[in-house]
């Protein structure tokens, strides 16, 4: 229950967005979000957006495991 | 997002097992056994077994599951007046998916169904308010079951009702709240742990700081981590790497979603609908303050309030969810798993969850 799906925000209309589940579209809420902007990357939980998917940390993230798989544990905590 | 492709990518999860087998055997130099880590949330103990990391770590690290799973940890009484009020005329009963199968101590919600009862599952809690509305003459209940990651949708659940002013919608709610539960695991001491990793999702919701306790009151350290196999691998070794050092912070390796004080909107939603309320759980009896209800201001939605619902006492089983909620016992050391409780015939609500650790093991980590 406790599983979330990303999906990127096509359209606003109030508290609702059109949103892209892996290729399928899908109306979703946007209540719990609202600094969220087309284009943004979402966290689904059961029909909601729960939060923005922040790419810069995601991306932050990748860059600091690759350097720890190369043995730089530097970043870790 | 190519994110998504790193993070299931054979050869970094091989060389991600690796890093983390390499600091496990530095602890088991350390300590002679080998580093202890309870996963809290059900949705990690699957994504772990379906992924093969559990078995691939089993030697390194010990991996028990722990109370993260909403249906399982539901006492068997609260279950049985869930589903008896699938027989109440006039009403459509509306769940997640996951309920439908749980055994009750005589029928499950397929019963039910199959026995004629209007009973239905729904994608979101919201979807059961659009129902309500499409059926005036009908009570609608939706069964309102779930960690802090659920709770917010069923204040949204309410609000919409609000909104419509109905007068047929109300929510059962069995909600679980993760602080209480993890400070009474570890006030009992049943279960013997070195370290959390912290469940992703609930995070989102209350935030990085909901976890300091764990290192301020009980000096332990927690990984809050996604549910891709890089993701857990990596949140394993930061975890094991803590204990190496000895050191025991809450770390956050999954701030892509996880902010330090959680959802704002969501948390001051549930403060709108909710109260505090002691909730039991499954072989742990009742824990203070465990659960969120529906304020007073809120009773016309809340199915408790509105329909008396009284079961007889849950029938006895063998079933030893309660121990394995609690981290104390493996699937595999119960009597019935894969003998008496398949899927396909379980016993317990951990046997037919998407997120219980015996359904877990026994699709993806059963000896033949
Ligand atoms: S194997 Fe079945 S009976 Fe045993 S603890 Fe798990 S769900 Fe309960």
């Amino acid at each position: 229950m406790c599983i979330g799906v990303p999906a990127e925000v096509l359209e606003i209309s109030g508290e609702e967005a059109r949103v892209d589940v892996m290729g399928a579209g899908m109306t979703a809420g946007i209540v719990f979000v609202p600094e969220v902007k087309v284009g943004d990357f979402v966290l689904l939980h059961a029909g909601q957006a729960m939060a923005v998917i922040d790419r810069t940390y995601a991306e932050e993230s990748i860059a600091e495991w690759r350097r720890v798989l190369n043995g730089r544990d530097e970043f870790l905590y | 997002m190519d994110v998504m492709n790193f993070y299931t990518d054979p050869e970094v999860i091989r060389s991600s097992v690796e890093k983390v087998k390499n600091a496990a055997r530095t602890f088991k130099k350390q300590h002679q056994r080998l580093p202890v880590i309870m996963e809290v949330c059900g949705s990690h103990t699957m994504a772990f077994a379906r992924s093969g990391i559990k078995t691939a770590l089993k030697d390194d690290v010990k991996l028990i599951a722990g109370p993260g799973c909403p249906v399982c940890v539901t006492d068997q009484k609260a279950i049985d007046a869930m589903i008896g009020l699938a027989g109440k005329p006039d009403t459509i009963l509306c769940t997640f998916g996951d309920m439908m199968r749980v055994p009750g101590s005589r029928r499950s919600l397929v019963d039910a169904r199959t026995e004629g009862n209007d009973v239905r599952v729904v994608y979101s809690p919201v979807d059961s308010v659009t129902i309500a509305e499409r059926n005036p003459e009908k009570e609608v209940v939706f069964l309102g079951i779930g960690f802090e990651t659920t709770i917010p949708l069923l204040a949204m659940a309410v609000r919409k009702a609000e909104q419509l002013k109905l007068k047929n919608y109300s929510i059962w709610m069995t909600t679980k709240l993760v602080e209480p539960v993890l400070r009474t695991l570890l006030d009992s001491q049943e279960a013997e742990v070195d370290g959390f990793l912290l469940p992703g999702h609930v995070s989102v919701v209350s935030g990085e700081k909901s976890y300091h306790f764990l290192t301020g009151e009980y000096g332990l350290p927690g990984v809050i981590t996604g549910f891709e196999p890089v993701q857990l691998l990596s949140g394993t070794y930061k975890l094991v790497r803590m204990l190496c050092e000895g050191k025991h912070a809450v770390v956050n390796d999954y701030r892509s979603v996880v902010g330090q004080g959680g959802n704002p909107v969501a948390q001051s939603m549930m403060n709108t609908y909710f109260t505090f309320s002691d909730e039991e759980w499954r072989g742990m009896g009742s824990i203070p303050a465990s659960g969120l209800v529906l304020k007073e201001k809120y009773a016309s939605f809340d199915a408790g309030k509105r329909f008396n619902v009284t079961v007889p006492p849950p029938r006895k089983t063998k079933c030893r969810c309660g121990d394995i909620i609690k981290g104390r016992i493996a699937p595999e050391e119960c009597v019935l798993f894969g003998r008496g409780c398949t899927p396909v015939n379980p016993v317990g609500p951990c046997m037919v969850s998407t997120e219980g650790t015996c359904a877990a093991h026994y699709q993806y980590m059963r000896e033949e």
